[in-house]
């Protein structure tokens, strides 16, 4: 079992992911970097991820939508800002419509997704952040996959006097 | 306006006067000695963070102190687990997506 770990950065306004997979390098990025394999695992149940399309090149776009159970359609597109095949990428990633039109209600954040390769294992270093503290707060307030960036740091050790 | 922890903890100033609050507790005077900004902006910031409950007012004779509510910071913890527990649903259907590959 392989476990998912969190770690914040909050004075940073970051979030870190780290998990490990029982699979070689080339399989791992496929899976993040393939529209069809994508749909498969983006979305936590029981939501569905669908990719209207995906250019996996930096200036390249993934524009997808996350269905609900009820129908509900959140679109979202996804900059892609670097690629470094089978090392890492990074990502501006925006709420949008379905034609890839950014809504401005909502502020972007920004994904750092770095893969180790062992072997048979691979490691996934996934890095959030976002421009500011209201930022954050807005996408926190949404409730969906957006709260991943709280200031913990000072919380946490303010915690630790408890 | 809907009040939450998190509301609390996004702005620096509200973070600044938790971690003093955590230490002991304090009347608004003694509070707003610690910053630059005007009383009633720091008034303003007491206000939020006693809206969302992290910290509870109580009259000692003339004074009022504000004191630190350690319960409800822990509601971070709980929507952190949810949220590392978001992201574990998603990889375990990655494992299934690569054992297919």
């Amino acid at each position: 079992m392989n476990n998912t770990v969190i770690t914040k950065d909050l004075a940073n306004r970051k979030l870190n992911v780290t998990r490990q997979f029982n699979a070689p390098l080339e399989k791992v990025w496929k899976a993040w970097t393939d529209k069809d394999l994508l749909d498969k695992w983006w979305a936590p149940k029981p939501w569905k991820a669908e990719t209207k399309t995906l250019d996996f090149t930096a200036g390249g776009l993934w524009l997808y939508a996350m269905q609900g159970p009820d129908g509900t359609k959140m679109w979202s597109r996804v900059d892609i800002k670097t690629v470094v095949p089978q090392s890492s990428f990074s990502t501006a990633c925006a709420f949008s419509d379905e034609d890839g039109t950014i809504d401005q209600n909502f502020p972007k954040m920004y994904w750092d997704v770095k893969f180790e390769g062992l072997g048979q294992i691979t490691k996934v270093y996934v890095e959030l952040s976002f421009d500011t503290d209201a930022a954050m707060q807005k996408i926190i307030e949404m409730g969906f996959e957006g709260g991943f960036t709280m200031d913990l740091n000072n919380l946490e050790e303010l915690l630790e006097t408890y | 306006m809907r009040r939450d922890i998190f509301q609390a903890v996004a702005d620096p100033t509200r973070r600044a006067i938790l971690m003093l609050l955590a230490l002991q507790a304090m009347t608004p005077n003694a509070l707003a000695e610690h910053f630059n900004s005007s009383r009633q902006a720091v008034s303003k910031h007491i206000k939020i963070l006693t809206e969302c409950e992290v910290i509870k007012q109580q009259q000692t004779g003339r004074e009022i102190y504000y004191h630190f509510n350690p319960q409800k910071m822990k509601e971070i913890d709980v929507w952190l687990e949810n949220f590392r527990k978001m992201w574990d649903d998603r990889f375990t259907q990655l494992d299934d997506v690569l054992k297919d590959l």
